[in-house]
């Protein structure tokens, strides 16, 4: 894209519906489920920020490489990752119409969902027994509440694949069902890629120091 | 109903797609393997002692950049195409929020911080309140 | 544990007179209203029309109404304070305890800012920006609705926060320590947070509607850069809403979380860190001011380019400066706490940032000015508000380059200096602009012209009142007085203060001047009947209906060839010999059917909020699974759309192509 064709009126390189008028529905939802999604990356990063201020405000109180262990994290990482690749073939599932498929990679990823929560949940019930409670200091804190506010999207979304299959059961594959599909997908996708950002940032950088 | 039959799975439809499915399942496969080995590295950088130190935490970051890279191409099908500007222009945008707000807080927190009383006096501060 | 939380009788405020005084008026207006309707019979009417409508320009005149009430409350609120402060000098206390007068300065700019600026200017976006863009609706008609809803409910619960318990004495922005529990221990930090963050879902899914609208639906033919400058000026705004709200809500989440759980975000102990709050906060509040001004900015492109009769000057100078603009307003956010701390190469940054940015809009003011000239200017009440601007806001972002440089910036930080210099630019810039906007496109809303002599009058002395009001404060600032002050030892200040209330009733009268115009205008709207749909001989496509215009908005979606694609349209028209014949084939056309999911929706956020407020944990879990199951009807509703047959389209274009050949 040249600044001479930003200045030619005729050609538009950015967009190609401008000759055709509005862009079709499947697309219009997408893209606007696309902004959403950077709108809660943008959360997100305020509050990775707060954390990355907050990281040594440990109060006396026990520290990050104190808390964590590599291996709940990793097995969280693999549940998480297998997750998406099992969306990835909901998805392909989906495009074929075909319903079993569909519902049996949904289960997957479903149960890899609850696998991940469930170490987490695990791993917060540890650190409150040990004392290490979001009240005790600015860290934990803000600890709680990245790794908190990711493990409720992942909740949410878990609550909104399960409608989604109650409406792939009810009203089939119509448009709207799939344009819905479609945003849940990319949903789950992104919760995967916050997850990259936490797991390196909070707990592998975050255990050295 | 709406007016398109798509929501109706027909053999011919199927057939149709079958080599779209494939190579659907490739992508997404090829994008799993990736990301396996990325992150296996990661926890591997993460803790072993044969790498120089002050150097892991950057390739860490690095290394998440990659995995962020792989879920965008192969499991969200980000591409440069003309219908997909408008994707990137607003993931670029976003972006750019995103290491303002991050890199921006941290310098301008750090420089506070730093010009702020020392802590322990601070604390002392606190326990006399 | 009690079954009402924290809520009991002692909520309701029975020994402070004034409170209960203002919240016996406002019970008496809206259950007034509400007997009203009820009495006429119109509720089946309101619903059917207005509360369950997905339509842009409903919802649009829906979120103007909102604001315009919010103007007469937030305006109480400066009357109430311009008279303490004259009252209030030497040993005097005036007639508001701090306790009082902290509430009023709080809730005057929580509700000037959230619940009248935001609300107008996206009223005024949803109204005319999908006419302009030549379709029919946004991309989420539905969402639309439910972002009214969601707005409406903060600022129901700001205004039962008058009646029952008490608001933030905060200011409006709230800064811990001082919002923390063990200094707010109160229900007024509650109430401003669960206000804001439930309208600030509202912005936010406008804004991704708008991006969504303006980027993926325009008429055929109409690049990017033959769009409305309007429209341009919408997008800039709404990605700014989209990048900037989302910190605003991690914000008040973590002081949420602070003050509930106990938390140490902002905290003096547990290592928390106050500053932290101060910083995200303007992260997100330097980008909030570019939102407001932004689509101000756009309003006076049309505006001057309409009644000057010639395009506008410098397109592509003016898209490429907006765009500049909604860059550059997340790299200057520091000039909001120069002094709280940073070093000199921090402060300096910034600064230098926040001169920069004053660029671009010095670009517009020059291309504006070269729009008028070499035209023919007709001084309509638009173009008045509009030249008032030009001059107002230079001189308030004159005063913003002075305060961003650091140095002048220690002297006059929260002095009256700095409080002079945002209302100048909020009310010269913004405010003046939705006023131009008001009186510019509510004939095409409502099918009739406002009366001229009344807008005239209302602009005057709002011009005056500004000025008498505020300049005052600028010397106040520089001789040293703070803001926020209920009381203070320097006679000295009081005859500028008192100049300074004489000019808040010059804005009074202002206001009263518009409330006559409006009653006036309806009186005589016969008078004043918009028959064409292009009262103002407009360039771009809004002026291309009926007033106001029909649900579907156009019969079929226009061809656009060029910039200020309706002008280009007329001189086409008018330049041929003959009037095209009409041989528009007239197809049924659907629109979005009518949904009661924003004002359900709106309901069961206000239980929720008042009951996080309150601590009443069943309702507030009640009150979410209420809202999941509205979504939940939404999603297995059948019909989306209804469809409106040809020939009613056919009978209401051909009424308005008879109406322009007369």
């Amino acid at each position: 894209m040249t600044m001479a064709a930003l200045y030619d009126e005729a050609a538009d390189p950015l967009l190609d519906t401008a000759a055709d008028g509005p862009a079709p529905k499947a697309i219009v939802v997408a893209y606007g489920f696309w902004i959403f999604l950077l709108s809660d990356i943008v959360m997100f990063s305020a509050i990775f920020a707060t954390y990355a201020v907050l990281a040594h405000a440990t109060a006396g109180g026990p520290s990050g490489a104190q808390l964590f262990n590599e291996t709940r994290v990793l097995v969280e990482t693999g549940c998480l990752l297998l997750s998406s690749y099992t969306c990835g073939l909901m998805s392909l599932g989906i495009e074929a119409r075909h319903r079993v498929a569909t519902y049996c990679a949904a289960a997957v990823t479903f149960a890899l969902g609850v696998a991940f929560l469930a170490v987490e949940l695990s791993e917060f019930a540890g650190m409150v027994a040990r004392g290490a409670t979001p009240e005790r200091s600015a860290f934990l804190s803000a600890f709680f509440t990245l790794v908190g506010c990711h493990g409720l999207h992942v909740t949410f979304g878990l609550l909104w694949l399960a409608v989604m299959m109650a409406q792939v059961v009810t009203k089939g594959f119509r448009d709207t069902v799939l344009r819905r599909l479609f945003c849940f997908s990319l949903f789950w996708h992104a919760l995967d890629i916050i997850w990259v950002g936490i797991f390196t940032v909070v707990y592998l950088i975050g255990a050295r120091s | 109903m709406s007016a398109q039959t798509r929501g109706n799975s027909s053999d011919s439809v199927q057939g149709v797609n079958r080599k779209a499915l494939r190579f659907g399942f490739f992508v997404y496969t090829v994008g799993l393997l990736l990301a396996i080995i990325l992150t296996a590295t990661s926890f591997w950088a993460a803790s072993t002692p044969l790498l120089w130190a002050p150097g892991v935490s950057l390739g860490l970051a690095v290394l998440a950049v990659a995995q962020m890279g792989v879920h965008l191409v192969f499991f969200i099908h980000i591409t440069t195409g003309p219908d997909n500007t408008n994707n990137v222009l607003a993931l670029a945008f976003g972006l750019m929020v995103v290491t303002l707000v991050v890199a921006g807080s941290l310098w301008i927190m750090a420089n506070l911080n730093a010009n702020m009383m020392p802590s322990t006096d601070l604390m002392n501060l606190h326990t006399q309140y | 544990m009690n079954i009402l939380g924290k809520l009991s009788w002692s909520a309701i405020p029975i020994s402070e007179p004034e409170d209960m005084i203002a919240s016996g008026l406002m019970i008496l207006a809206a259950v007034g209203v509400l007997v009203w309707v009820t009495v006429k019979g119109r509720w089946p009417y309101l619903w059917q029309e207005w509360l369950t409508s997905v339509d842009h320009k409903r919802i649009g005149v829906m979120y103007c109404i909102l604001a315009l009430l919010m103007l007469l409350r937030g305006f109480v609120d400066a009357i109430m304070m311009r008279a303490q402060q004259v009252m209030a000098a030497g040993g005097a206390q005036g007639y508001l305890p701090p306790q009082h007068y902290d509430q009023i300065f709080s809730a005057h700019g929580t509700i000037m800012i959230f619940f009248m600026a935001m609300p107008f200017i996206i009223g005024l976006m949803n109204f005319a920006v999908p006419l302009q863009l030549g379709i029919r609706d946004v991309a989420f008609p539905t969402l639309n609705s439910v972002s009214l809803g969601l707005t409406a409910s903060g600022i129901l619960l700001t205004n039962i926060s008058l009646v029952v318990g008490e608001f933030a004495k905060t200011g409006w922005v709230a800064y811990p320590p001082l919002s923390e529990l063990r200094f707010s221990p109160g229900v007024g930090v509650d109430y401003y947070l669960w206000a804001l963050q439930i309208s600030g879902v509202g912005t936010l899914l406008t804004g991704i509607n708008f991006v969504t609208t303006i980027l993926k639906m325009r008429a055929p033919g109409m690049s990017y850069m033959r769009m409305p400058v309007f429209c341009w000026t919408a997008l800039a705004t709404n990605l700014l809403i989209v990048a900037a709200f989302p910190i605003l809500t991690a914000t008040f989440a973590m002081l949420l979380l602070d003050r509930y759980l106990g938390f140490h975000f902002f905290t003096n102990s547990g290592q928390g860190n106050p500053m932290m709050y101060v910083n995200l906060f303007w992260a997100w509040g330097h980008p909030e001011v570019y939102i407001l001004i932004l689509p101000a900015f756009g309003i006076f492109s049309e505006v001057f380019a309409t009644f000057s009769g010639k395009p506008l000057f410098g397109y592509r100078s003016i898209v490429a400066a907006t765009m500049a603009i909604c860059v550059f307003s997340f790299l200057v956010w520091l000039h909001h706490f120069f002094t709280m701390g940073a070093g000199a190469d921090v402060n300096g940054f910034f600064g230098i940032m926040t001169m920069i940015i004053a660029v671009p809009t010095g670009v517009k003011i020059f291309n504006w000015l070269f729009t008028m000239f070499g035209g023919r200017v007709r001084f309509t009440v638009p173009v008045l508000w509009s030249l008032g601007f030009m001059v107002t806001f230079v001189i308030g972002g004159m005063t913003g380059v002075l305060l961003a440089v650091p140095p002048a910036d220690f002297q006059l930080h929260n002095s009256l200096f700095l409080v002079a210099h945002f209302h100048n630019v909020l009310i010269g810039g913004l405010f003046f602009g939705v006023m131009a906007g008001y009186n510019y496109w509510f004939p095409k809303a409502f099918g009739f012209t406002l009366s001229e002599r009344w807008g005239k009058a209302a602009f005057w002395c709002w011009l005056v009142g500004f000025y008498v009001a505020f300049m005052p404060l600028y010397a106040l600032g520089l001789m040293g007085m703070t803001r926020r002050l209920q009381h203070y030892d320097n006679a000295a200040w009081q005859p500028l203060l008192i100049v300074a209330a004489a000019g808040a009733l010059i804005v009074l009268c202002g206001i009263i001047c518009q409330i006559i115009q409006l009653i006036v205008s309806i009186r005589e709207r016969d008078e004043h009947r918009d028959k064409t749909g292009d009262p103002w001989n407009g360039r771009t496509l809004e002026w291309a209906t009926p007033s106001p215009p029909p649900a579907w908005n156009f019969p079929a979606l226009p061809r656009v060839e060029g910039k200020d694609a309706f002008w280009t349209e007329k001189r086409r028209i008018r330049g041929s010999s003959t009037e095209e014949p009409t041989s528009l084939r007239y197809e049924p056309i659907e629109v979005p059917k009518n949904s009661a999911t924003g004002f359900v929706t709106a309901f069961f956020a206000v239980l929720t909020g008042f009951a996080l407020i309150w601590h009443i944990w069943w309702m507030a879990m009640l009150g979410l699974v209420g809202a999941f199951i509205t979504i939940l009807a939404f999603a297995w509703r059948e019909r989306a759309e209804i469809e409106i047959p040809a020939a009613l389209i056919e009978r209401v274009d051909r009424a308005y192509r008879e109406a322009l050949s007369r």
